[in-house]
């Protein structure tokens, strides 16, 4: 099978699957259809030591609907303040050094747009690895300014002392980034096959830091395409997250 | 069964006086205590101030005008992301907002219940939550590390009100579902706490239905038990009932101008519990004669 045959949406699903690859015994949280395929083929392939949970109480054990666990929210909060999480949220706004908006677009005192609220975006960052989920990369979400800061990024990270902050990567549509530079500004990690690093550029409102050699995001495996088509998504739901 | 503390939801809306902090039970669009919430609906109560995992029981509220303060992290339907209601208000600037992460509003609640002014985390540094609160103060830790958290004050309330499965009579409570949610924490946050329950059954019936740890909140507790069956609906009770999707959906639809709210208020909220629940059997019915 040749990387031509993967779709974008399951060469997305492997870079967010990437995203979890070198944690243990922690609580993965996708947000978002891919990111959860991702955390899940994460667990199936190399990255088996993961907990999931089926979005309400239980931890689930491998994919079989197996519940190894109990997990009602306020456990959630104890697993997060501990560190023992690594979530992928989404993000309506997020700039050059990771600050990230899902509360509301607009000034804050009244906005323009009501959105989710800040949800756990602040004590998330502030006490273990994040990364997030863009399924459409626009100037419109990579902003040089958030207008209410949710996630903190590494500027704000670094003035309050948040010694547990770390975001991982920003996976899009179009690519991969992350925070890989000396000043913790965002990076193009990798560009996905079939996209320009000039495409990423004109679709992120600040200058993103861009390496001389900027590698194409990894395709999956035959047998990682396999688990995606005949094991986690069998109904394709992935295809629509990005339509 | 001996009276005990049972009243009725109007009683509960009765006890409750304009301008009180009220805390809501249950997270999203799960296990909302709604009958309790329609009640209020129903009485003249106004200028609410209310402390919630939020969901349409927010909704409801700001829709209906009776609430001055949000004190939440997120007010949303869970399978519709962004709650309708509480989007208008927001963008109409007709409410104000204590906009906080949801551990800080935990560890509010938990402040509240052990009488302490304040619990240090650190959740909320470094983001806007203390630009838009500018009354939220840090501390230092006293001991070597010295580092600087927020302290984040109790959330007392003067009311709370939930929802759960079981009760007996005299305001012992069980959930059956997966999550208990933080109802115990509102009831322990508030001055009076006011829990309606989908059955009331005799004490010696709780434990049939479920193990210990399931008598999620004690009489002492609590202030009064209202028998409410389809009290959390349209929000999810598990195992007595799943979310209603078509009718918050229906619900949903409401926002989309003054009009289709003032057709929601007529067809579901004029009347009384009773009303409510035979408006929604016949939505349900239309539904499913309809191809």
């Amino acid at each position: 099978m040749t990387a031509e045959q993967a779709t974008r949406a399951e060469i997305c699903v492997l870079a967010c699957a990437e995203a979890w690859r070198n944690d243990t015994k922690v609580l993965a949280s996708p947000m978002g259809v891919i990111p959860a395929l991702g955390a899940r083929l994460a667990r199936l392939t190399f990255a088996p030591d993961l907990l999931l949970s089926d979005g309400e109480a239980y931890l689930l054990a491998q994919d079989d609907g197996v519940v190894e666990g109990w997990l009602p929210f306020r456990s959630v909060f104890t697993m997060v303040a501990a560190g023992r999480r690594h979530v992928m949220m989404g993000a309506a706004q997020l700039d050059r050094y990771g600050n990230q908006n899902i509360s509301c677009i607009g000034d804050w005192s009244r906005p323009r747009a009501q959105l989710l609220g800040v949800r756990g975006a602040p004590g998330n960052t502030i006490n273990h690895p994040v990364s997030y989920w863009v399924p459409r990369h626009t100037p419109r979400v990579f902003v040089e300014a958030v207008d209410m800061v949710c996630g903190i990024g590494y500027d704000r990270a670094v003035a309050v002392g948040a010694r547990f902050h770390e975001l991982r990567v920003v996976v899009t549509n179009l690519a991969v980034l992350d925070f890989q530079t000396p000043d913790h500004a965002m990076r193009l990690r990798s560009v996905h096959p079939g996209v320009d690093v000039s495409d990423v550029a004109a679709a992120t409102g600040f200058r993103l830091a861009v390496p001389a050699e900027v590698p194409v995001t990894r395709t999956p495996t035959p047998a990682e395409l396999a688990l995606i088509r005949d094991r986690l998504d069998t109904g394709g739901r992935r295809e629509r997250e990005l339509a | 069964m001996s009276a005990g503390q049972v009243m009725t939801a109007a009683d509960v809306a009765g006890e409750l006086r304009d301008g009180m902090t009220i805390g809501i039970g249950g997270w999203g669009s799960r296990r909302k205590p709604m009958a309790l919430v329609r009640a209020i609906l129903r009485s003249a109560l106004t200028d609410l101030t209310v402390v919630s995992y939020g969901g349409p029981d927010v909704g409801l509220l700001v829709a209906a005008g009776r609430v001055r303060r949000v004190v939440c992290g997120f007010v949303t339907l869970d399978s519709i992301p962004l709650e309708p209601h509480f989007r208008l208000g927001r963008q109409a600037g007709a409410i104000e907002l204590t906009e906080l992460d949801e551990g800080m509003l935990h560890w509010g609640l938990l402040a509240a219940a052990h009488r302490l002014p304040f619990l240090p985390i650190r959740a909320g540094l470094g983001s806007d939550v203390p630009r838009v609160n500018p009354q939220l103060r840090t501390v230092l830790s006293p001991y070597e590390d010295g580092e600087e958290l927020i302290a984040m004050p109790a959330l007392r309330l003067d009311a709370a009100l939930i929802h759960l499965n079981r009760a007996d009579p005299a305001g012992n409570g069980q959930y059956l579902g997966p999550d208990p949610y933080f109802d115990d924490l509102f009831c322990q946050a508030a001055d009076r706490a006011f829990l309606s329950c989908e059955q009331l059954v005799d004490t010696a019936s709780l434990l049939a239905a479920g193990p210990p740890q399931s008598l999620l909140v004690n009489r002492a507790m609590v202030d009064g038990v209202v028998e409410a069956p389809g009290g959390a609906h349209f929000t999810s009770c598990v195992p007595d009932y799943g979310r209603d999707e078509a009718f918050q959906a229906e619900y949903a639809a409401s926002a989309a101008s003054p009009q289709a709210w003032k057709g929601f208020s007529a067809r579901y909220l004029d009347g009384d519990e009773t009303g409510y629940q035979d408006a929604v059997r016949r939505f349900r019915d239309a539904a499913t004669a309809s191809p």
